[in-house]
């Protein structure tokens, strides 16, 4: 199974393991991960999930209403924003580090 | 706290879960317990009238967490757990297996049932409702069999239904009462729209129109209409509202109107129970009026205050109301309570299928409802929570960007 890797803001990480299909925030809700909220359950409808990408070549594009909805962040948009809700693991995307942003709400 | 009787939560939905949190992170380090009536771990609703029902999610996926931050958070869950009377003199529960359980604070998310469809015939015609995992098990299992599936209900669940349906090619015939769809919730010209969305996919769509009665010969169902139209399928999904489980509180001496009745911080009239979520009528900090809401935002945000309550604190329940609706490729999204209104106006173009509608009471923004326009939820969202003024003018002017407004630059 492909490997992610979720960075809190102090630095401390956990390395998981995600089954291809699964969201990164299913994943992190379903590993205890700490920071992500995911309100609406990953119906992209909230912007509670949000992470920034620190090391990851092969993810999926930005849709237009992941793009509208990362532009309502509680924590700032940076070029390598996501919704954790919107990126569907897959066998090449092993290896993803991602960073938690200091809020969500 | 050792020796303490427990800080008990009823009900193992979205609210239970969020009270069961809000303690712990609220520095709540007794004996915790989480009585659910149901098999599973708490879960999210909302995917079972949506994703769910293709059968490509499995009801692991559904947890809220999982069964690990229990033990993590040391909250003692009970599952098929029934309730069946609160001995508030006695600070006491009773469950069904006959268990007595003491209590030092009490939380009541007991959440809501669907409301049955009751005309002659129905009893025999094994309709399907979406409330619980087990129901959205059983009609994702149905569906794949079906061929003609007659949905009755208009509103969100109904439509939620229908859009599932055609997806999976069954035909539909959806019938509402009301001379619209979403009449609760939403103004005509949304309506409108969602009824020419499913047409154009395909639903047979019939608005003002009854179910009179049922008919069920050898598996199949003939629903009659109150136009004297009989339609012949398979498989019959009724969405026509849900009723809150308050009778728990009302037996126990707990004022009940329409829900469970509490103040502004989740407080029922005994200081040592509060109640959250759908079954409550409550007094809503936003609205400044009391209301009962069925929604994810609700059951979280009210949960929050109950459990601020139960430590002592006072957290005045004061959150924009929001709710979502997936439809084929339209995400409506709707932020504050738009009804009753005077005015709506119309931001964008309908016919784009990304469109929002801004409502406004005495000439003040109450809500606004965006088809795919999900910035602009968000923004009202903000706006409303500012109390940020916003003309009917600037509403319908599209070069307004309404984040900007938002954000006060």
């Amino acid at each position: 199974m492909p490997k992610v890797t979720y960075r809190q803001q102090d630095g401390s990480e956990q390395t998981i393991d995600v089954p291809v299909g699964w969201s990164l925030m299913e994943a992190a809700i379903q590993n205890n991960i700490a920071g992500i909220i995911a309100e609406c359950g990953g119906g992209c409808a909230c912007a509670t999930c949000h992470v920034y990408v620190v090391d990851g070549a092969k993810l999926p594009p930005i849709a237009d209403m992941e793009g509208d909805m990362l532009e309502c962040t509680a924590a700032e948009r940076q070029p390598n924003s996501r919704l954790s809700c919107q990126i569907k693991m897959a066998a090449d995307m092993d290896g993803l580090v991602v960073l938690i942003p200091a809020r969500q709400t | 706290m050792t020796g303490k009787a427990p800080i008990i939560v009823i009900g193992a939905g979205q609210s239970g879960q969020q009270i069961c949190d809000s303690l712990r992170k609220g520095g709540y380090e007794g004996h915790l317990m989480l009585l659910g009536d149901e098999a599973s771990l708490p879960y999210q609703r909302p995917p079972l009238s949506k994703k769910f029902l293709t059968g490509t999610l499995e009801a692991e996926r559904l947890l809220l967490r999982p069964a690990s931050y229990y033990e993590q958070q040391k909250i003692d869950v009970h599952l098929n757990a029934r309730v069946d009377s609160i001995d508030r003199a006695a600070c006491r529960l009773r469950l069904r297996s006959g268990e007595a359980l003491a209590y030092s604070g009490l939380a009541l998310a007991t959440g809501t049932r669907i409301r049955p469809l009751t005309v002659p015939g129905a009893a025999d015609a094994n309709i399907h409702y979406v409330r619980s995992l087990a129901d959205g098990e059983r009609l994702a299992a149905a569906l794949k069999n079906a061929r003609r599936v007659a949905v009755i209900g208009g509103g969100f669940i109904g439509l939620e239904v229908a859009a599932i349906a055609r997806e999976q090619g069954r035909e539909v015939v959806l019938i509402e009462a009301f001379e619209r769809l979403m009449a609760r919730a939403v103004a005509p010209q949304v309506s409108a729209f969602y009824a020419e969305l499913h047409r154009g996919h395909g639903v047979e769509v019939l608005l003002g129109t009854g179910v009179d009665a049922i008919r069920t010969v050898a598996g199949e169902h003939t629903v009659v209409t109150s136009t004297g139209a009989e339609y012949t399928v398979d498989l019959i999904v009724a969405g026509i509202g849900v009723v809150p489980n308050s009778e728990l509180a009302e037996a126990a001496g707990l004022a009940c109107r329409n829900g469970i009745v509490v103040d502004d911080c989740a407080r029922t009239s005994d200081p040592l129970i509060v109640a959250a979520g759908d079954c409550t009528w409550h007094m809503n900090g936003f609205l400044q009026r009391e209301i009962r809401l069925e929604s994810v935002q609700n059951a979280v945000d009210q949960a929050k205050s109950a459990a601020a309550s139960l430590l002592g604190q006072s957290s005045v329940y004061c959150q924009v109301p929001w709710f979502w609706s997936d439809q084929y490729d339209i995400k409506l999204q709707i932020a504050g309570i738009g009804m009753p209104h005077d005015q709506a106006v119309l931001r964008g173009d309908v016919s784009s299928g990304a469109f929002s509608v801004c409502y406004f009471r005495d000439g003040v923004l109450v809500g606004v409802d965006s088809l795919n326009k999900p910035a602009e939820h968000m923004a009202a969202r903000k706006l409303l929570a500012q109390g940020t003024p916003l003309s009917a003018a600037q509403a319908g002017d599209t070069s307004v960007d309404l984040m900007q407004l938002a954000r006060g630059a």
